[in-house]
């Protein structure tokens, strides 16, 4: 290894999973392009380039503001790609894979624009001494913020490639062409792989953002339904999640979580852990855990600890949404507009707490060598778990290496880095490596939920149909999709912050779900006072044509002109629409309910959604997406609630917290609408905020029932 | 009750020495290294850790090791034979039916059950059979269709 004597003196982290020559340079992971070309070993790199002052300087707490004026040359590495000798490909980047296959589509942008083979590409992901840094996987960023740039990165590639055998043949560079990882010169019919021409010399490029990227109507590896990349290792068991690290003389580890949330310890009686074969009790204010070498005997010695905690009052489900009108801030004036005026409506709309349970809980293994650490957990955010780590303990960046395997989901919950703390303190104290898996009640009590929220609506619309009045105000659950589609003269729409009484973070599309399904609750609303066609009464307030496009796919793929609608008439089936906007895509819902009279149990039975985010980079993965936002988003619409009392989590269990199963799965047609002339957005997110809407207005025409809370019907429906 | 020294898991006898009241589930995962199959709730509400204890599905996570004594335990790492994938496994590559696919070992396992009862099972039957499996990321549509699959190629496919 010819690393450079800086970089020798730098600490490296042991590779543990991965032998070193995979590592085309000498050390934990350089951060910059200095440091990176000051540690490369050998073969091709193309580094993408950011300057990255707030997040650095956030992530190390170094207190410089960053920007001192003028353009900066960007120096941070935000992703890059080798080319080894023997031709491997390997992309690193700082993004994690959760389940939306964010591995498979990076790898399939190197594939298309470096014009090598899928097989010949590994995608090095998530772990923070081998990747660059990245602030997350999160808010449907990937496919537009590093898709483009990793496309840009492989180009780069390939057009330096072509370079390089136009100079060793002596031959025009618009003679050759890159395809199966080859430059060919086809008049001489000569061909020479990828790994060859770079063997023995060092190349570091900056991605050029001039380069010439293919055009979508030239695809020939996005744009197709490429399979999951690894798919074999899942379904024969054989892939490691968090869950599943094991380390030589691991202990298992458990948390005594407090009586209460905020309660704090005041007393602790640990004999009887203590006295228990091999296990270790840690204590450090709060926190209070133990190790042993199984699961059990760790649950069993915390079920043996005795503690008194301290608790305080805490506000409770039934006073939360005067909590939230209470403690916002900036809350509006009460709305002064006569309601009796013809056309005029007021409204209020609530949505519950609800918990992501992604089904690998939080989990970590940590493992000190000295002052090293390194942990292994399931992580949205590896770089924000590694930052977490490195203020718990006060160690230097570079001691704290953060592993993140393919993880099994978080839809926004697992933002944070608890376990991979406590599992680290553990192993502290323990003195040996540690695993720490969250038990489902506590994934459903210590994690965050999506918020809950109140939003009122005072809207007007004109006799012939258009919307004139639309004031909006949001307490608590959020800002996004806060604006409506609609074109209306008079807008205001505003969220207002509160107090919540439970811990509240990001969920799937964020308040965008609450948003829309006030907004085309209310919508749908209108359209019935004025006896007009949903879609009819949508397509008269909207202009945006993209808009239009979705809207009118879905309806038509639906039938919704030919199903009779049933108004109210009770006879238990009904059909709903709403249409939404959301991280740059489009998306128009149709439901279809049936309502079992004598029992009040609503089912959906047909769900038709159309979808529209630019180019399409995997179809069937963009299918599988807006399937999975349809059931999970059937939860929160029909019957997911967090109930609370007084600092408590009163159902944190499956048995008690319903998720939808294989018998609440409607028939689901997916429309996409691929627009090969448009940027591709993310479709982690968008295609979840219809459903909730959709489900309800059907839920009125089968019923002529009104619900304006979510969930819609936690105790089936009351006719 | 002694503890648990030898158990039959996918066709071969493993050693271990395990206290009777530890679950299945830890059992494999930490002792034998069969990590498979998940925990994902601990109440037998989820599926994840559903393994066959002489073909029929059970929730590891709630079977003391005690109670398995000569029964023979298959967990998805028992599935494939000579490099051959089951053909639910292959079924359920070919219709892309997971995400995460932390729910896949427990959604195979009770699959295959299924099909080892009813090599042709209705929609409303493999509805009612799989519906104590929980699937978060995915809809549940393509796991039906790959169970559907694998009954047809088990049919006809492989002659």
């Amino acid at each position: 290894m010819k690393a450079g004597k800086s970089s020798a003196e730098r600490v490296t982290v042991q590779t543990i999973d991965r032998p070193a020559t995979e590592r085309p340079w000498a050390v934990a992971a350089p951060w910059s392009r200095r440091e990176f070309v000051k540690a490369f070993t050998g073969g091709m790199a193309v580094l993408w380039l950011v300057d990255l002052p707030r997040a650095r300087a956030a992530q190390a707490e170094s207190g410089s503001s960053g920007r001192r004026g003028g353009q900066r040359r960007p120096t941070a590495l935000a992703a890059w790609l080798h080319i080894a000798a023997d031709g491997t490909v390997t992309l690193f980047s700082g993004k994690a894979e959760v389940g939306q296959n964010v591995r498979t589509s990076l790898t399939a942008c190197v594939a298309e624009e470096l014009a090598t083979p899928l097989a010949s590409i590994r995608a090095v992901l998530a772990d923070t001494s081998l990747v660059p840094y990245d602030a997350g996987t999160f808010g449907s960023r990937s496919t537009p913020d590093m898709v483009p740039q990793i496309r840009r990165v492989a180009a780069t590639a390939r057009e330096a490639l072509v370079d390089l055998a136009a100079k060793k043949w002596s031959v025009g560079r618009d003679t050759l062409s890159a395809a199966d990882g080859k430059i060919r010169h086809a008049t001489s019919n000569r061909a020479i792989g990828y790994g060859e021409l770079t063997r023995g010399e060092k190349f570091v490029l900056d991605v050029s953002d001039s380069v010439r990227l293919k055009p979508a109507t030239d695809w020939k590896v996005l744009g197709t339904s490429v399979r999951k990349v690894d798919a074999r290792r899942y379904v024969t068991g054989q892939h490691a999640y968090a869950v599943d690290i094991s380390r030589p003389g691991m202990l298992h580890g458990r948390v005594l979580r407090p009586a209460a949330f905020g309660a704090t310890l005041a007393s602790l009686d640990a004999s009887g852990a203590e006295a228990m074969r091999g296990v270790t009790v840690v204590r450090d204010g709060n926190f209070v855990g133990v190790t042993a070498a199984t699961e059990h005997v760790a649950a069993q010695a915390v079920a043996a600890l005795r503690a008194e905690w301290k608790t305080a009052p805490q506000v409770s489900e039934r006073d939360l949404f005067a909590h939230l009108r209470s403690t916002a801030r900036n809350a509006p004036a009460a709305d002064a507009s006569d309601p009796t005026t013809p056309g005029a409506s007021r409204q209020t709309y609530t949505v519950a707490y609800i918990a992501h349970t992604p089904l690998e809980p939080r989990a970590a293994v940590a493992e000190w060598q000295g002052e090293q650490l390194t942990v292994w957990t399931g992580s949205q955010r590896p770089f924000g778990v590694h930052g977490e780590l490195v203020q718990a303990f006060r160690l230097p960046d570079k001691s704290v290496r953060v592993i993140v395997p393919d993880t099994g989901s978080g839809y926004g919950g697992k933002h944070s880095g608890e376990a991979a703390v406590e599992a680290a303190r553990l192993a502290r104290a323990a003195g040996k490596p540690v695993k720490l898996v969250w038990t489902r009640e506590e994934e459903f009590t210590w994690a965050y939920f999506r918020p809950a929220g109140v939003i009122d609506i005072a809207s007007s619309v004109a006799a012939d149909g258009r919307l004139m009045r639309w004031e909006y105000h949001n307490y608590n659950s959020g800002g996004a999709g806060l604006r409506a589609l609609y074109d209306v003269p008079d807008r205001k729409e505003e969220y207002h912050g509160a107090q919540s009484p439970l811990r509240q973070g990001s969920y799937r599309a964020l308040a965008s779900t609450a948003n829309h399904f006030a907004r085309e609750t209310h919508i749908d609303e209108l359209a019935r006072s004025l006896k007009l066609d949903p879609v009819e009464f949508r397509l008269k307030n909207l202009r945006d044509p993209r808009a239009r496009a979705v809207l009118e796919a879905a309806a038509r793929a639906f039938g919704w002109g030919q199903s009779t609608r049933r108004d109210g008439r009770g006879d238990g089936r009904g059909i709903g629409i709403a249409l939404g906007f959301e991280k740059a895509g489009y998306v128009a819902t149709c439901a279809e309910v049936a309502i079992d009279k004598a029992t009040g149990k609503v089912r959906v039975v047909r769900v038709v959604e159309s979808f529209e985010c630019g180019a399409i980079l995997n179809p069937d993965h963009l299918k599988n997406q807006i399937e999975g936002c349809i059931v999970q988003g059937l939860g929160g619409a029909l019957f997911e609630a967090i109930r609370f009392e007084n600092g408590h989590i009163l159902n944190p269990r499956f048995s008690q917290y319903r998720v939808p199963r294989f018998s609440d799965t409607p028939a689901i047609q997916v429309v996409l609408l691929d627009r090969k002339d448009l940027t591709s957005a993310g479709a982690g997110e968008a295609p979840i905020v219809g459903i909730a809407p959709a489900v309800g207005n059907a839920i009125f025409d089968a019923s002529g029932i009104r619900l304006r809370s979510l969930p819609l019907v936690p105790n089936g429906l009351k006719v | 009750m002694s503890n648990v020294t030898s158990l039959h898991v996918n066709g071969t006898g493993r050693t271990c020495d395990a206290a009777p009241e530890r679950s299945l589930l830890s059992v494999l995962r930490d002792d034998l290294a069969l990590t498979g199959a998940k925990y994902g709730c601990g109440e037998g509400q989820c599926g994840a850790c559903t393994v066959l204890v002489d073909g029929v599905p059970i929730r590891s996570c709630q079977t003391p090791v005690g109670a398995i004594g000569p029964q023979k335990i298959t967990t998805i790492e028992g599935l494939e034979r000579d490099g051959r994938l089951h053909p639910l496994q292959q079924a359920l590559l070919e219709v892309g039916a997971f995400q995460c696919a932390y729910c896949a070992s427990g959604m195979i396992m009770s699959g295959v059950a299924l099909l080892g009862k009813n090599p042709n099972p209705t929609e409303p039957e493999i509805i009612r059979f799989m519906d104590g499996n929980i699937c978060r990321c995915a809809g549940y549509g393509r796991i039906i269709d790959a169970i559907k699959l694998a009954a047809s190629a088990a049919k006809g496919g492989t002659q």
